[in-house]
């Protein structure tokens, strides 16, 4: 039985905002044909990958089991495929547990979304919510994020000026990115301009319209050698669902986020966070996020979110180097979008945004209104 | 784009999905519900353990694990602001065109807001803190919009 489970390749299509002349099949197509170039990985069902773990949304694909439309894609014919209906980090550890448990060897990880198929994201979201209470009040991941953001800058002292701060910052790191989604840089004048579009949410405050696709291969750390020369282990994981209606949540609490946070921790034995991390990727879909999900990670102090932005802790801490969520991944890939960027920084790979010997990084994936469930992984070279 | 990718014969095709659906709202929420209808009366669930006061309603609480489906306690109409927002986009699945507000509103009696619409004020004079009450839908959809929609109780 494995120790320590192994990233072997990462391989991902550009983040861009309407891949139109491409069905999502092809997109995460070039991604499997990639992986399989640089590992060597084959499908043989005595060394190869006999399961995959997918990660995709029903409705934001337009049919119901959404995997369904994937197995060829993924070559899971005649072998395990399992999906993620989650954040993509859970896939991740989904696969991880797989190959901790003796179940498997080697596990194909894939994830896609084309968020521009559908008329409205928001849309979309609605339907997350029960037909009874919520659904039809037209609650969504926006107008539910809205009512965090108030609360959260109410307690921290957050302010416009700090959304702006964080939103210009995100395009400037993510220009320095090549796979990430192509935006016009934005000054924090212009952002604080941006319309309302959910009070105290603006337009640039949201993650951009993005389709994307990507494909890992993961290995026990016996066989790692024989797909890479660098593998990144997975050193610690850890998720947390929190309650549903979001008048039982304390919003600005972080409840969920903490809970996966120290189990994380704890599987990797991090007691500092810190100063734990070279590298930090938070899945922020929403400008507010950055410095609320620092607080849930234990990079800033609780209710202490503003002044850590105005200390400059995302830039001293390397947070979001990719560009983040915030400069367009799309829903239910955030967290597998934050370990791909943390397993290209770990392998020295990340180009013009490198940090020199980054040796351990932390990568963050949400979904759900307003952050119900939070999953966090520990990434180590 | 893509450079260099061709898109000679590339062509995309409308699609829609739409399904009509009879959800069974559950013995709780049939019991929520009808009350709201027929009675135009809003009810919570207690927890004997926690004293907590649960709105919309559901069979067990979360934290203490008991069994609190048959807890009814009746709450007033009226309650506060705790927190809103104003949606200022249209869509499809809104109840209401833009600029409309949804408020957090803890009702007297109940512990866990609810969200709710909140007319009957300029969307920029929303104040948490604002007292608000129930106005009953007179015609029924079954929902929670059996409350049409909260507005200042002054």
């Amino acid at each position: 039985m494995s120790q320590r489970v192994a990233v072997c390749a990462v391989a991902q299509i550009k983040n861009q905002a309407d891949i139109w002349y491409q069905r999502f099949q092809s997109m995460l197509f070039e991604c499997v044909e990639a992986v399989i170039r640089e590992t060597g990985v084959t499908f043989d069902m005595d060394k190869g990958i006999r399961n995959i773990v997918t990660c995709s949304d029903d409705v934001f694909d337009a049919r119901t089991i959404s995997d369904n439309g994937m197995t060829d894609v993924v070559g899971a014919h005649y072998r395990g495929e399992e999906k993620a209906a989650q954040d993509g980090a859970n896939a991740l550890g989904y696969a991880m547990a797989s190959i901790l448990s003796g179940h498997d060897d080697v596990i194909l990880v894939t994830g896609h979304c084309k968020e521009s198929q559908s008329e409205s994201r928001r849309m979309c979201t609605n339907l997350a919510f029960d037909p009874f209470y919520t659904r039809p009040l037209g609650l969504d991941y926006l107008n539910a994020a809205a009512f965090q953001a108030r609360a959260y800058m109410q307690k921290s002292g957050l302010g416009d000026g700090h959304l702006a701060e964080i939103v210009a910052r995100a395009r400037q790191n993510g220009a320095k990115n090549p796979y990430a989604r192509d935006n016009e840089p934005v000054t924090k004048e212009a952002v604080l301009k941006s319309p309302l579009l959910a009070d105290p949410i603006r337009e640039m405050h949201w993650y951009p319209v993005t389709d994307w696709a990507v494909a890992m291969l993961l290995c026990c750390e016996e066989r790692a050698r024989e797909f890479t020369d660098k593998p990144v282990w997975i050193t610690g994981f850890g998720s947390c669902m929190d309650s549903y209606f979001l008048g039982d949540r304390d919003l600005t609490a972080n409840f969920a986020l903490k809970k996966a946070a120290a189990y994380a921790f704890r599987m990797a034995g991090i007691t500092a966070p810190q100063n734990a991390f070279d590298i930090v990727e938070l899945n922020d879909s929403i400008a507010y996020q950055l410095p609320l999900w620092a607080e849930g990670v234990g990079l800033a102090e609780d209710g202490r979110g503003a002044a850590w932005i105005d200390a400059g802790g995302p830039d001293k801490q390397h947070v979001n180097l990719s560009g983040g969520m915030l400069n367009g991944n799309p829903i239910m890939l955030g967290g597998l979008a934050r370990t791909t960027e943390a397993v290209l920084q770990l392998r020295g790979e990340a180009g013009e945004r490198q940090v020199a010997d980054a040796g351990r990084a932390l990568a963050h994936g949400t979904t759900g209104p307003a952050g119900q469930h939070h999953a966090v992984i520990i990434l180590e070279r | 784009m893509k450079p260099g990718f061709d898109t000679t014969d590339c062509y995309t095709i409308e699609g829609k999905l739409a399904l009509p659906y009879t959800y069974f709202a559950g013995r709780v929420g049939s019991t929520f519900i009808t009350t709201l209808r027929d009675k135009q009366k809003i009810m919570g669930v207690k927890c004997k353990r926690c004293n907590k006061v649960f709105v919309p309603p559901r069979q067990t609480c979360e934290r203490c694990m008991e069994d609190i489906r048959n807890n009814w306690v009746d709450l007033k109409s009226g309650g506060e602001v705790v927190n809103f927002t104003v949606v200022r986009y249209d869509d499809r699945h809104l109840p209401r065109k833009a600029p409309f507000v949804l408020g957090m509103i803890r009702l007297e009696g109940a512990d866990s807001p609810m969200v709710h619409i909140l007319e009957g004020v300029d969307p920029d004079q929303v104040k948490i803190g604002m007292k608000v009450k129930a106005v009953f839908s007179p015609k029924t959809t079954n929902t929670i919009l059996d409350i049409d929609h909260f507005e200042p109780n002054v």
